[in-house]
């Protein structure tokens, strides 16, 4: 059961159609699926005005999903878009703005694809779901299980955050630690899968799944006063929300919501991580994956999947891709927490340290109109800025202490 | 010649009388595939372009590692390695 704006499921390589069925994988030439629409037939149905009257949450862009009804509510998206003026001024940029996603039900934009992924899940009539993840995955997905009353199984690498593992066991799932990273996971993951009657929300789910990031670039066009932006700066983990915010936007000028004005499209990656900024710098479309070493976990995939995709994307688009070391990032965290006083988690970091490179290169236009998407809540990895905050001064109940400190401090 | 055992991702187990896991002779990937080719014709293309080389989204682990990592199609097999096909996964 599919909306009748959707056509098929089609291979993003070869071009050849499947139905509608929890597959992810051209049988072919193993090519990505993705949901095929038929354009006219949302342009016929979307508007801003029902857009504008729809539900406070991603299900609001509902005729641009491939869902039939309306997944669960459970107030999804529509994050805020904030100007960044403090950041701005300090970037030497005119008009930026930060879509702040990391105030989601269990703060990642990963609740978004899980959204998606659990609707589709339950028409196709799964029981349980599962996910690998670098970890905001998994606590969306254990969250939203929970609320749906559907069994989870998630797998994350062992060496997370503890913050994060905390806040995915919490829902209850069936929680697998592996010893190894992501990319490790995933192939097993991907084994398992193959294994089990399981909606694996990024595996057979994944065409369904990663529909749900568009939703981010439906909202920045909604909450600029119906325009797309000039420039986007997104991190890249596996490049599938790079290329999604990017098909978000061009969607909305397909049917003619918005002008057809040219969007620049930057990823930013981990230095420890950047096997997409590698490509891009070495020229080449061969991504080459790595093993990660970062302390931006959440970005911490070695072989991105739509590593390609993302890199295509930004070559066509006029965007690049930049690197932040563990310090930059660090200090991109605080630069974003004292400007705008958003608490970022390091990938967060990354997104700004490759926002200030790319402003100080002149490589983001001051006069650009820019957003950059902040993905994950510093409160999930707070071990990452513990060591280079100054400690706390504590004091007696008394004025004298007080005065003490003051005076001391010298202010 | 190295006996080794090659997981068959869902996807390619039509081809393969619904195999998840067979049993294959070879000295290095390559020959591996090949061999494949031999018993399931049409599985080759599956995984390489008309180059030889393996399709962008086509992962291949020897005993959980990329080979990618190692030598490639070249990497080489000893008798009882275990060998991985995986489609390219999305992110988490």
């Amino acid at each position: 059961m599919a909306p009748d704006t959707v056509r098929a499921l089609k291979c993003r390589e070869c071009g050849r159609e499947y139905p509608i069925a929890p597959v992810h994988v051209c049988e072919f030439c193993f090519g990505p699926l993705e949901v095929h629409y038929d354009y006219d037939a949302v342009a016929r149905r979307t508007s801003r005005e029902k857009i504008a009257c729809g539900p406070r949450s991603i299900w609001r862009y509902g005729d641009f999903l491939p869902v039939a009804g309306r997944g669960a509510d459970f107030q999804v998206g529509l994050t805020p878009l904030v100007r960044a003026d403090r950041l701005a001024r300090e970037l030497g940029l005119r008009e930026l703005y930060i879509k702040n996603d990391s105030v989601n039900p269990t703060f990642s934009f990963k609740d978004r694809v899980v959204a998606v992924a659990l609707a589709k899940a339950a028409e196709f009539g799964f029981d349980t779901v599962a996910c690998v993840s670098t970890g905001n995955l998994a606590c969306a997905t254990a969250a939203q299980a929970a609320r749906a009353g559907l069994r989870c199984h998630v797998l994350v690498p062992a060496g997370l955050e503890k913050g994060k593992i905390n806040n995915m066991a919490v829902y209850g799932p069936q929680l697998v630690l592996v010893k190894g990273s992501y990319d490790d996971v995933n192939r097993l993951g991907s084994e398992i899968a193959d294994r089990y009657q399981w909606a694996f929300v990024n595996i057979n789910i994944r065409p369904f799944y990663a529909e749900g990031s568009k939703t981010l670039g439906f909202e920045t066009v909604e909450q600029l006063g119906w325009r797309a932006p000039d420039h986007v700066v997104v991190p890249v983990a596996s490049g599938s929300l790079l290329t999604k915010i990017y098909r978000g936007i061009t969607e909305m000028q397909k049917v003619g919501l918005i002008d057809a004005t040219p969007v620049r499209v930057s990823g930013a990656q981990a230095a420890g991580c950047a096997p997409v900024a590698n490509a891009f710098a070495a020229g080449t479309c061969d991504v080459r994956p790595v093993k990660p070493e970062t302390i931006a976990k959440s970005l911490a995939i070695g072989n991105p999947a739509d590593g390609y995709y993302a890199l295509k994307t930004v070559r066509e688009t006029g965007g690049h891709v930049e690197r932040a070391d563990d310090g930059e990032i660090l200090a991109g965290i605080r630069l974003l927490a004292a400007t705008e006083g958003i608490f970022t988690e390091p990938a967060g970091g990354v997104t700004v340290a490759v926002l200030k490179k790319l402003a100080a290169a002149g490589k983001i236009r001051p006069d650009e109109t820019t957003v950059a998407y902040i993905t994950g809540n510093g409160l999930k990895a707070q071990e990452a800025v513990e060591e280079i905050l100054a400690p706390a001064c504590t004091i007696e109940p008394n004025l004298a202490s007080w005065a003490k400190v003051f005076e001391r401090r010298a202010c | 010649m190295s006996v080794v055992a090659v997981r068959i991702p869902a996807p390619l187990r039509r081809l393969c009388g619904g195999a998840a896991v067979v049993d294959c002779h070879g000295g290095d990937i390559a020959a591996v595939i090949a061999a494949l080719e031999e018993r399931y014709p049409g599985l080759q293309e599956r995984l390489c372009e008309e180059t030889g080389a393996l399709r962008r989204f086509v992962n291949v682990y020897v005993n959980g590692e990329d080979v990618r990592f190692l030598a490639g199609l070249a990497t080489p097999l000893r008798e009882g390695d275990e060998v991985s096909i995986v489609p390219a996964i999305a992110g988490g």
